[in-house]
């Protein structure tokens, strides 16, 4: 029982540390968010609250946390409390099968760890998709719990906008399975080490190009983000299926859509742009004789492609209008679906062709 | 430790999907439905089905139920709408059942009970290193015929499914 003490134990550690960087990430984000925007319609963003406003994420926090917390009357209590926290906990649960860095494995007390992820399990790339999909619920629920036909119309909207996104995101996502032959994401990242050229944006035999540009339009779709933020619209819903929420509950609803846009930029950097494998062959630290030091370099650069990733979803709330409603779901399943299927076709047929060859 | 997992997965289902008639709330009985599906899904995972119980959840659980959400909030169901006097039916629906749960419970004709090997031994080993290389080879060689028969049946439902939804649509518009 000592050894199912220390693997708990060991988990419990890992889990900690990932909560801790995704909540940290997501502090970030809300600053970044403003100051990006900020800086692109040419004014400062928030600069009160410590230098150059950086204090302003912890000020956001501590006036949700003591703001009233509101539940109208007609709201079904229940599933009002429930919704939110139905939002957040498939997201988080999502982290789990990142791989944060080097695959390595080490030994504490007779039991192999891997420091960079929580659990390597072979159909990692379901298993998140599995609980995105789930994401769904908290929104739908959340906008039909308020009693308030602004929030049940996002609600709505949101409803029919995931399924029909989703779809996009998993069937751009085969090509890389086809190219990868795994499901398991520490396997798709490894499968891209050794330069850029590897990496299965633009991998031989068949480029992930199309697939790419299918999957950043489709998650920036299923995270509700402009201009693809129909379930929260202002001019039309007030605020969509949050509408009547407010203090701690609009905080977790908050909290998970930035949790969820950090985790698909998690899966597209490890997806398409290799993962933490650097843009060159190797690393330089393990070159100028710091090999035990190369997973900082290796983190650095997952790092790097998320960020990167997320500064995409600002700067286009920053440039796009929003669309109409059935302008989304023409596009989602008219233009997007055709793109997403071809390509499937394309990569089968290049990569059966390219074994033939070998 | 497998069984207490599989008590907890197996009462859950029971409970659940009992609820899911017995609630009088729709919503209710929509999301007594979801944990259903996910405790079948963790039925499947005990069972080293990694992939079935992932397809389970993306399906039934992440689309096909959010529409029956769908369905039932725009609806808008009154609580009493939803009850007729069907005891009848479900008489003749539970005889079977009884039957075949007090056959099945005595040992009898298709009981596992004494030949559980299938669940043991088996080809499970070599399985449940990679399930899903496994049910995709299956798949394309073995049952590559009642595949294909599936996925043809299916195609013919979905386009029936458009053409009468699009009928509908012109001639409630031509009206």
């Amino acid at each position: 029982m000592t050894e199912f003490g220390l693997r708990l134990a060991i988990s419990l550690t890992q889990i900690a540390a990932v909560m801790g960087i995704v909540v940290i990430t997501v502090l970030i984000l809300t600053l970044a968010e403003r100051k990006v925007l900020g800086w692109m319609q040419d004014r400062m963003g928030p600069m009160e609250v410590g230098p150059y406003g950086i204090l302003q994420p912890f000020a956001d926090a501590i006036k949700l946390f003591f703001k009233e917390d509101i539940i109208p009357a007609g709201a079904n209590k229940f599933l009002f409390t429930m919704a939110p926290i139905l939002c957040l906990i498939p997201t988080f649960i999502g982290f789990a099968v990142i791989p944060w860095g080097p695959n390595w494995t080490f030994e504490i007390g007779g039991i192999s760890v891997k420091p960079f992820i929580i659990s390597d399990i072979n159909i990692g790339i379901l298993y998140i998709l599995a609980f995105a999909s789930l994401a769904a619920y908290g929104i739908i629920l959340g906008g039909w719990a308020s009693n308030s036909k602004y929030s049940l119309l996002g609600g709505l909207r949101s409803a029919a906008q995931i399924i029909s996104y989703e779809l996009n995101v998993g069937l751009s996502i085969v090509g890389v399975l086809l190219l990868a032959g795994s499901l398991s994401l520490v396997k798709i990242t490894d499968a891209q080490a050794g330069g850029f050229w590897n990496w299965f944006l633009f991998a031989l035999p068949a480029p992930q190009i199309f697939a790419f540009v299918v999957y950043v339009i489709s998650t920036v779709a299923e995270t509700n983000r402009v201009p693809f933020d129909l379930p929260e619209a202002e001019s039309e819903l007030v605020a969509g299926f949050f509408t009547e929420y407010s203090g701690l509950r609009f905080a977790f609803f908050f909290l998970a859509e930035y949790a969820n846009m950090m985790l698909v930029s998690c899966v597209a950097a490890a997806l398409f742009l290799g993962g933490w494998n650097a843009p060159y062959p190797g690393t330089i630290l393990a070159l100028v004789g710091l090999p035990s030091f190369a997973w900082v370099e290796n983190t650095m650069w997952f790092a790097v492609k998320t960020y990167s990733f997320l500064f995409l979803f600002f700067w286009l709330r920053a440039t796009l209008p929003r669309l109409r409603y059935d302008q989304l779901m023409r596009f989602g399943w008219k233009v997007m679906l055709p793109i997403a299927l071809g390509n499937i076709v394309v990569t089968s047929i290049a990569v059966f062709i390219y074994q033939q060859m070998k | 430790m497998s069984l207490v997992f599989f008590g907890y997965f197996g009462g859950m289902v029971a409970i659940t999907s009992m609820l899911v008639v017995a609630l009088r709330n729709p919503v209710y009985s929509a999301l007594s439905l979801l944990v259903m599906l996910f405790h079948v899904a963790g039925l499947f995972v005990i069972l080293h089905a990694e992939f079935l119980a992932a397809v389970q959840v993306i399906v039934y659980a992440g689309a096909i139920l959010v529409l029956y959400l769908f369905v039932v909030m725009l609806l808008n169901v009154k609580e009493d709408d939803r009850y007729h006097s069907q005891w009848r039916i479900a008489a003749v629906v539970c005889v079977p059942l009884v039957i075949e749960s007090i056959v099945l419970l005595s040992g009898g004709a298709g009981s596992t009970g004494h030949d559980s090997r299938s669940l043991e031994s088996g080809p499970h080993g070599g399985i449940a290193a990679d399930n899903t290389l496994a049910i995709g080879k299956t798949l394309f060689t073995t049952y590559l015929f009642p595949f294909e028969v599936a996925s043809l049946v299916l195609l013919v439902a979905m386009i029936g499914a458009i053409v009468l939804a699009k009928r509908d649509f012109s001639e409630s518009r031509e009206l």
